[in-house]
């Protein structure tokens, strides 16, 4: 009996977005008078950030500071239509809405801003830090704020833009399947150290290495916190979850967490990542969608470190102890090939 | 293009972080509504019967029973979750009628002043169910004389006239031929659920213009809406969805299972209604990831190239299809792996049975997809003597590559994507792999 | 079956609540007194999204019958912060990101409230078992972890300069 360490991999690409499209998003945004802007949306942040990263999108498009702009969601009476959150949509589809409702609001902002610095349209920037100025002429520049003031109060107009985004609806052909499913793909690759017991069938998860390609990131913290989240889930899913632990057999289905088993704080293994951007050519800044992919390379690395550590190839879904005990001893019997088992520290 | 950037790709503070760690956040069951009612739910004890009979007598003399709904009081009772997309036929039932297909399968629902006196109606119902033998293995449902789950004779969804949504491309017959090794692999995973912290709920209130505001944890405010006006034949003008703070969702709070009832009940009370899933409902009866069997064969070269793939996958819908119709699509587009291969086909299909019906959850038809190919590939390898990046890297598909789909690769960085993964691991590649790019005409070069 | 009074503080606040017997601590401050920092993800007592401190020790407030708490001091997430000023563990868990959803948010700071209470220099394995009767399905744990390791540094810090 022994503890038998392995490695493995495992190398996946994700699409982003509704499978085969047909899913749109709006977005209105408006200026405040105090030179805020609000975006109007209903799509529903599910914990992941999304009202931040669409702040950050909004921000970015219309030239002014992240704490300037404040996102208004989710209530069918006030922000427009909306498809929903999943399908790793979200932050690729608000996002390029929000950039069309941002681009116009931000025209409108430039025009009114024109007129009081009476120069012409064509010649204003905005330095992304709340002013607009004219090009070359140093000094001549406005407040964003006092133009969303000046806009209502001394000009009488609205500075505010609309925004959708929709990728069309792709037909499957039903011979070939032939489609067109996903805006664009993201990539990962995990690999995964594991500890097997021989005696007990228990495998500890030592590490979980992964490097990712996201597109852009539109905040860094935010997709780590994906990452981390998504390996924990997919070695969750590896060793611990079920619903009908002897399905096709119904029975004995857990009904709380005490009996649903998940890993605790004290289960958690080293996670860490790279990450690597290559923008897509359709999201925002270059988004690609990562929301539900995280967990699924970590899966197949952590089965087939099992593989490298015992020899046991296990071809189901959670590996249980049983399982690997069941396999360490059908090898013992047949003694298959296969990769020689390492102890740990050789 | 970045350095032009101010606010994307920085890791700016999440706006929402100050109401998580104060407890400001308002979560849907947070609120409450004065005159508030409580609606729980009759469910199935079986798997598979018909109903002789419901027996209100004892629960309508609960103290604080308000009033009882069942499907009789649904106006479009037989619904689709996709239908707003065109997928049909309409099969799920709000509230069962002549037949139970899953344990847990909602009955009826009993509104009471309070959620005691809700749970203690419930457990007063008295129902004649005559039992139906069940399916219960995705395999032996599709056999002949297997007792047929839905409402039009077979146990498969149906995709334009096939039992399964197929992929062709090439020929994998012909190049199983001359392949110099066939891998095979059959991959079983078992239902999972979602497990969010906070269950699945919502709480619909009679609004003083006529209309009802219903406050949701879905994760599709319009998609719950649009269903919800559908099963209730009304205006989608005279609801109002407020949601948009979710304690986790994980794709199991896509589908629209609280908002039809609790608004019915909100409807024919004229109070507010409150229906939260128990966190017994949100582990035993809720969706779940599906049970997947999927069989994978390949025809392999010597050097390791893959010539053919063939894949025949078995989700176990349940007894409902809800969201996995649409699964089985996208598992179909992706099933082959993100690698180049000459020849593929693909059979996938949603297979109902008498377990809990399952649906959407994250990484929805491809999770475990990744699982099989990707221990597959490792069987490859040690098939025909590689190690395990090095299949990956032969196989990689690249951009221009066409898929199985027939849609060309644009974004694909695999290649790049392993790179970075064996250089943050110390894993020392090939200066053949250290030099391939996903871009074939910058391959060896610049 | 009566109902009965019973008396006891939260925060600085006194209460007085009517209830039925059994009635749990978690339905009180939730449903009766307005405390919904106080989650409920399972009313059962396995997942902690409803922990609260009770004289200082942390408690699953879904397992406790109010009349147990009667003249005694119940702390909730609510009290935690000053109107202005986060407390340490709180500001700690939003630098981390230790939260995704924020639904397991308000019974982690509670519990490790709780343990830096106890303990103000506690090692990586007591930390994980403090939150060993919580649970989160969105983050891992690991900066949920690193948070409270990282909250108990800013809390010495303070405290030497204090003394
Ligand atoms: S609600 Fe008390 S432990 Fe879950
Ligand atoms: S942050 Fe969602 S459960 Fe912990």
């Amino acid at each position: 009996m022994a503890k038998l360490r392995g490695t493995g991999i495992a190398a996946v690409n994700y699409p982003t977005g509704m499978n085969l499209g047909g899913d749109p998003s709006q977005a209105l945004i408006h200026a405040t008078t105090s030179g805020s802007f609000v975006v109007t949306l209903s799509a529903t942040d599910l914990g992941q950030g999304l009202r931040t990263v669409i702040a950050q999108i909004a921000a970015e498009t219309l030239g002014v500071g992240v704490d300037d702009v404040f996102i208004d969601t989710a209530d069918t009476d006030t922000g427009p239509h909306d498809m929903g959150t999943f399908a790793s949509r979200a932050t690729h589809r608000v996002g390029n809405a929000v950039i069309a409702a941002a681009k116009e609001a931000r025209e409108a902002l430039l025009e009114v801003a024109a007129e009081e610095l009476e120069a012409s349209r064509d010649d204003l920037e905005t330095d992304g830090l709340g002013n607009i100025r004219v090009r070359g002429a140093p000094g001549r520049s406005v407040k964003v704020t006092d133009i969303a003031s000046l806009a209502q109060f001394t000009y009488g107009r609205t500075i505010s833009g609309r925004g959708a985004w929709m990728k069309p609806r792709s037909a499957v052909d039903p011979e070939t399947g032939a489609m067109d499913p996903d805006s664009t793909e993201a990539h990962a690759c995990t690999v995964a150290e594991v500890e097997v017991d021989t005696e007990t069938g228990v495998v500890t998860v030592i590490s979980i290495k992964s490097a990712y390609e996201v597109g852009r990131q539109v905040n860094p913290a935010l997709v780590h916190g994906q990452i981390v989240g998504g390996a924990w889930m997919g070695m969750s899913h590896a060793l611990y979850e079920t619903t009908t632990p002897y399905y096709p057999d119904p029975g004995h289905r857990p009904k709380d967490f005490s009996e649903y088993l998940m890993p605790g704080a004290h289960e958690t293994p080293e996670i860490d990542c790279v990450v690597l951007e290559y923008p897509s050519s359709n999201g925002p800044y270059g988004v690609k969608g990562i929301g539900e992919m995280t967990a699924n390379s970590p899966i197949p690395a952590i089965v087939n470190a099992i593989y490298h550590a015992t020899g046991v190839r296990i071809d189901e879904l959670p590996v249980t102890p049983e399982l690997v005990l069941r396999g360490l001893e059908a090898k013992e019997r047949h003694a298959s090939g296969g990769v020689t088992p390492s102890t740990a520290g050789d | 293009m970045t350095a032009d950037l101010h606010v994307v790709g920085r890791s700016v503070p999440r706006s929402d972080g100050v109401g998580h760690v104060t407890g400001r956040t308002l979560f849907t069951t947070d609120r409450s509504f004065p005159g508030m009612l409580h609606l729980k739910v009759v469910r199935s004890p079986v798997h598979h019967a018909l109903v002789r009979g419901i027996d209100l007598s004892e629960a309508e003399r609960v103290p604080g029973f308000v009033r009882a709904l069942t499907h009789v009081d649904v106006p479009h009772n037989v619904y689709t979750i996709l239908g707003l997309i065109g997928v049909e036929p309409e099969e799920e039932f709000v509230l069962a009628e002549d037949r139970v297909r899953y344990k847990g399968e909602p009955i009826v629902a009993i509104v009471a002043e309070t959620e005691a006196a809700a749970l203690e109606a419930v457990a007063c119902v008295r129902l004649d169910l005559e039992e139906l033998p069940a399916v219960f293995d995705v395999e032996e449902a599709l056999r002949p004389g297997a007792p047929i789950v839905t409402h039009w004779g077979n146990n498969t969804f149906m995709y334009e006239g096939h039992p399964c949504r197929r992929v062709r491309f090439g020929d994998v017959e012909a190049a199983f031929a001359r392949a110099d090794h066939i891998v095979e692999g059959v991959y079983n995973t078992k239902p999972i659920e979602h497990a969010p912290t906070e269950t699945t709920a919502c709480i619909a209130v009679p609004e003083a213009n006529g209309r009802y505001a219903v406050y949701t944890n879905t994760q599709a405010l319009y998609f719950s809406l649009d269903n919800t006006a559908i099963i209730l034949q009304v205006p989608g003008s005279r609801l109002h969805f407020i949601g948009g703070t979710v304690g986790g969702a994980f794709g199991g709070k896509v589908d629209v299972i609280v908002e039809p009832l609790a608004t019915l009940a909100a409807m024919k009370t004229g109070r507010p209604v409150k229906y939260a899933f128990a966190r017994w409902e949100e582990m035993q009866v809720s969706s779940t990831r599906s049970a997947w069997r999927i069989y994978v064969k390949d025809g392999v070269m010597r050097d390791g190239r893959i010539v053919a793939r063939k894949v025949t996958s078995y989700a176990d819908s349940g007894a409902y299809s809800r969201q996995t119709p649409y699964a089985l699509t996208k598992h179909a587009a992706n099933a082959a792996g993100p690698y180049a291969i000459p020849n593929v086909s693909i059979d996938a299909y949603c297979v109902y049975t008498n377990h809990v019906p399952s649906s959407a959850m994250r990484g929805f038809g491809i999770t475990m997809a990744s699982f099989a190919i990707e221990v597959q590939m490792d069987r490859i390898a040690e098939a025909v003597g590689l190690d395990p990046w090095s299949v990956r890297f032969l196989n990689a598909y690249r951009n221009g590559d066409m898929k199985p789909h027939r849609k060309r690769a644009e974004d694909a960085t695999l290649i790049e994507t392993m790179q970075a993964a064996a250089a943050f691991v110390g894993h020392e590649l090939t200066p053949e792999q250290a030099a391939m790019t996903s871009d074939p005409r910058r391959e060896g070069g610049e | 079956m009566v109902s009965s009074i019973v008396s006891f503080q939260v925060g600085d606040r006194e209460v007085e609540v009517l209830v039925a017997p059994m009635t749990t601590l978690q339905t009180v401050l939730r449903y009766q007194l307005g405390y919904t920092a106080v989650k409920e993800g399972c009313r059962q007592g396995g997942c902690g999204s409803c922990a609260v401190l009770v004289d200082g020790e942390p408690v699953l407030s879904c397992l406790l019958p109010v009349e147990d708490v009667a003249g005694r001091r119940v702390t909730t997430l609510e009290a935690l912060a000053e109107p202005d000023a986060l407390h340490p563990i709180q500001q700690a868990f939003i630098d981390h990101l230790a939260f995704q959803c924020g639904y397991c948010t308000p019974g982690m700071v509670m519990v490790s409230k709780a343990l830096l209470d106890r303990d103000p220099d506690p090692s990586r394995a007591e930390i994980l078992d403090a939150l060993a009767g919580n649970v989160c399905r969105c983050t891992g744990y690991a900066p949920i972890a690193e948070a409270v390791a990282d909250a108990a540094r800013v809390l010495a810090s303070r405290g030497a300069q204090s003394r």
